[in-house]
């Protein structure tokens, strides 16, 4: 034992002054190879920009809010741009619509797998209760982002999940509930991670990717037949083409102003193993093409009432009225189909009567 | 557009017909052994006498019949006047008014507010690999803001030792790396899912652009924080903007070094539309996750399901389930000339052009075919070739007039190869909105116009 510590004793020496070196050089590096760079975030700093809410809830600020008080923001703040229920594509896609009582049985929104299912909402999709409340808490509404309150959070949700029947008219969605609620989403078993797009290995997905092509080189299929193009109608719809294009080059833009020039700059072809034919495009009247050019179909639907009547409803009241219809569309107006305005267009006098023209001729599609 | 004395600049004008007789391409073959001297002379006292035969070669550039091009002949100003001087344009230099048809541009009818929404990069007239800043896509979702670089901070909290906030002169103060990477929106080619929906390539390819980054590798700032690079096996971006993007990522990709907060695009500031002072680079991954604004970082062990992982960007099944976390831009191309919407202005001979990427890594090779997926010819890679980088592609094509098919297959140093439209149907439908990959299918009609199509 003596023996140990006449040893030890010079060797503790040096071990302690090189500790107390290190210890030195460490309150100067902060532990760090940037000294200087960065700083402790206060408590008060991380509470006002830490907002998430996980899957599991943590980062939910406790707090509740009844479908009744969320239908009162809901009609004050959402609905201009939502609808009253959440259904209006006006300004973006719808919320609610497509989820069935069964759907909350399964926990599988099975119009989903239908293809000939008109749109997905977001309650068709959404299987986490908490990104509905992150988000609305986070960014809406979209010009006040982050101005509701946490009950104000809580109330619209509750009215949003009302809609889609996911919880009674009389419920008060709270901190204390909303696991519950989670139970009920009709999407929540809607999820895979089953795929390999994933950049790491955290969710175990396939290993694989899903397709398999080869780089063939000769001979690889028979002949090549054009399957898909656009419909002649369609040629201006994105602007005269040559203006987006540059001046000079090996290609000038084609104007797709006018009609196109079918003559061949060749003679003599032979034929090459392509074939092209035009795909079974049905004739089409050029004012489809304009009602979404000019975002009429953003409030019209084509048979069901949206912020604005349908072309059916329209085309029904006013037959063979084109010159009427030409007028009410370039001055806007309100209360023919109801308190909603519609505003003056602005469109060309030409597409403006080639859309009057089609809705007094029936509005066939 | 026309130049402002109406006349389409650089647009050839054809020869007159018959302009050559049969004396004259004689004279012309004879020279054009015997060597250059005096040929043009006889050649053209030839034409004037006027003989009628055929055009033996279809000339792009002729000379005109008064034995000169008007452009040579009569000096322009801009050879005979005095110019203008440095600096002007308030010190920030514009492009040429002659180049103000290349512009990033909406598509008509997609969405119905320009705060949440696109612009397409002209893909059509860019060259190389890099996009110029001021063309590069944009894809806003509450709209854009120009934030005070003096007031932005950045956080770092969750399971760190020591929560820290930065500013910008600490960031920019730490060792910062310079790398090519490309942005791609995970909703580009969207449009195409199932059937031809657009006509250029700036509205196909259009939510892709590729820039010189630089910045901090995000895993020294988790570093300083103290982060828990074990357990902590996910992280969330949070921006700072209205919309405060937040997306998922995983930790493995941050400890390789890749992911970037980043503030300079192209040997300048990030421009505010990109996310001006500060932004995630991820490499690989799509453009949503490439936060802008970016305000914090927050260290987990599970994933988030932000509203852009758990409403968009998911990718929807057959079997009505959806792939969600679906991150990686998988290889894929495009040519770019020529492309949808051009017309060729004659036969002859062209240099088809492209470009390619892919989310895993380097581009390996790049195959063209000119008759829709039959025969394909390897195209030259253009040098950088850089993993997570566009990388530009050529080959030699002489036109002869007939109807042809484009397309470009591009192969990543994986091994993977770009899927044909088919393939990619075949694994996911036609409904997943999201990570179109197909290869794109350029019809070249007789007439000189070039469509976009799809191909069976």
């Amino acid at each position: 034992m003596s023996k140990f510590r006449k040893v030890a004793f010079p060797f503790v020496l040096i071990v302690a002054s090189f500790v107390a070196l290190c210890a030195a050089s460490v309150a100067h590096a902060q532990s760090t190879p940037y000294p200087g760079v960065g700083r402790l975030a206060t408590a008060k700093e991380i509470a006002a920009w830490d907002i998430d809410v996980r899957p599991d809830f943590k980062g939910l600020l406790a707090g509740s809010g009844s479908v009744e008080k969320g239908q009162d923001i809901w009609e004050a703040k959402c609905a201009q741009c939502h609808g009253v229920f959440g259904e209006s594509n006006e300004v973006f896609s719808p919320l609610v619509g497509g989820t069935t009582k069964e759907d909350i049985q399964t926990g599988h929104v099975a119009n989903l797998r239908r293809s000939d299912f008109p749109g997905r909402t977001t309650m068709m999709k959404v299987a986490t209760v908490s990104t509905l409340w992150d988000y609305i808490n986070r960014a809406m509404p979209w010009t006040a982002p982050k101005s509701l309150k946490p009950d104000e959070v809580y109330a619209v949700t509750a009215y949003l999940l009302s809609l889609a029947d996911v919880v009674p008219d009389n419920f008060v969605l709270s901190d204390k509930n909303i696991a519950e609620v989670q139970q009920r989403m009709p999407n929540r078993n809607g999820m895979s991670t089953q795929h390999n797009l994933w950049p790491g290995k955290e969710f175990k997905g396939t290993p694989k990717p899903d397709t398999a092509n080869v780089a063939c080189m000769k001979d690889c299929i028979p002949e090549a037949k054009v399957a898909s193009m656009l419909p002649d109608y369609a040629r201006n719809a994105h602007g005269n083409l040559a203006d987006q294009n540059r001046l000079v080059g090996q290609q000038h833009g084609a104007n797709t102003a006018s009609p196109e020039n079918k003559s061949t700059l060749a003679t003599g072809a032979t034929p090459v193993p392509v074939v092209v034919i035009k795909p079974a495009v049905k004739p089409v009247d050029p004012a489809l093409a304009l009602l979404g050019k000019h975002n009429c179909t953003a409030c019209h639907g084509q048979d069901r009432k949206v912020v604005g009547p349908s072309f059916n409803d329209i085309a029904k009241k006013y037959p063979g009225k084109a010159d009427y219809l030409s007028t009410k569309i370039k001055a806007g107006g309100s209360g023919v189909w109801g308190a909603i305005p519609m505003p003056p267009q602005s469109a060309p006098d030409g597409d403006i009567k080639t859309i009057a023209n089609w809705l007094a001729a029936g509005a066939a599609k | 557009m026309s130049t402002p004395d109406g006349i389409q600049s650089g647009r050839v004008q054809k020869a007159p017909e018959n302009f050559l007789d049969r004396e004259g391409i004689r004279t012309v073959a004879a020279e054009g052994k015997s060597g250059r001297r005096n040929f043009i002379r006889q050649a053209f006292a030839a034409a004037a006498a006027g003989a009628a035969a055929p055009m033996a070669l279809a000339q792009g550039n002729p000379v005109p019949t008064e034995g000169g091009d008007p452009n040579i002949l009569n000096l322009p100003e801009h050879s005979t006047g005095l110019g203008q001087g440095v600096a002007s344009n308030g010190g920030y230099g514009v492009p040429s008014k002659f180049e103000s048809n290349v512009q990033r541009r909406q598509s008509p009818g997609l969405t119905q507010t320009t705060q949440a929404s696109v612009s397409f990069a002209p893909l059509q007239s860019l060259f190389g690999i890099v996009t110029p800043s001021g063309l590069h896509f944009e894809r806003h979702h509450q709209g854009w803001w120009d934030i005070d670089p003096s007031k932005h901070r950045f956080m770092i909290n969750g399971m760190v030792k020591t929560p820290k906030v930065f500013t910008m002169d600490e960031i920019m103060r730490l060792p910062s790396v310079s790398r090519f990477h490309f942005i791609e929106c995970g909703a580009n080619t969207a449009v195409e899912w199932g059937n031809v929906a657009v006509p250029t390539v700036q509205y196909t390819h259009g939510m892709i652009s590729c820039s010189e980054f630089t910045g901090v590798p995000l895993i020294t700032l988790l570093e300083i924080a103290g982060a828990d690079l074990k357990n902590g096996k996910f992280i969330l971006a949070e921006g700072g903007d209205g919309s405060s993007m937040t997306r998922t990522i995983p930790m493995s990709l941050i400890t390789s070094g890749e992911v970037l907060v980043a503030y300079g695009q192209n040997g300048e500031m990030l421009r505010p539309e990109n996310g001006y002072p500060l932004r995630l680079v991820v490499p690989g991954v799509q453009g949503v996750s490439w936060v802008k604004y970016l305000r914090r970082i927050e260290v987990g062990d599970m994933p988030y399901a932000a509203k852009d992982e758990a409403v968009h960007y998911m990718d929807l099944m057959p079997d009505g389930q959806h792939r969600q976390y679906t991150n990686i831009q998988e290889c894929k191309s495009v040519v770019t000339t020529p492309s949808g919407g051009q017309v060729l202005l004659d036969k002859g001979f062209y240099n088809i052009t492209g470009l390619a990427w892919s989310g895993r890594g380097k581009i390996q090779k790049v195959d063209v075919s000119v008759d829709g997926g039959r025969n394909w010819r390897t195209a030259r890679l253009e040098t950088p070739v850089l993993s997570k980088a566009l990388t530009r592609f050529n080959i030699d094509w002489v036109w002869d007039g007939k109807p042809a098919i484009i397309q470009s297959r591009a192969t990543d140093d994986t091994g993977f190869v770009q899927p044909t439209y088919k393939h990619l149907r075949a694994a996911r439908g036609t409904r997943s909105i999201y990570h179109n990959n197909a290869i794109q299918s350029w019809l070249v009609q007789e007439n000189g116009e070039v469509k976009n199509v799809q191909v069976s």
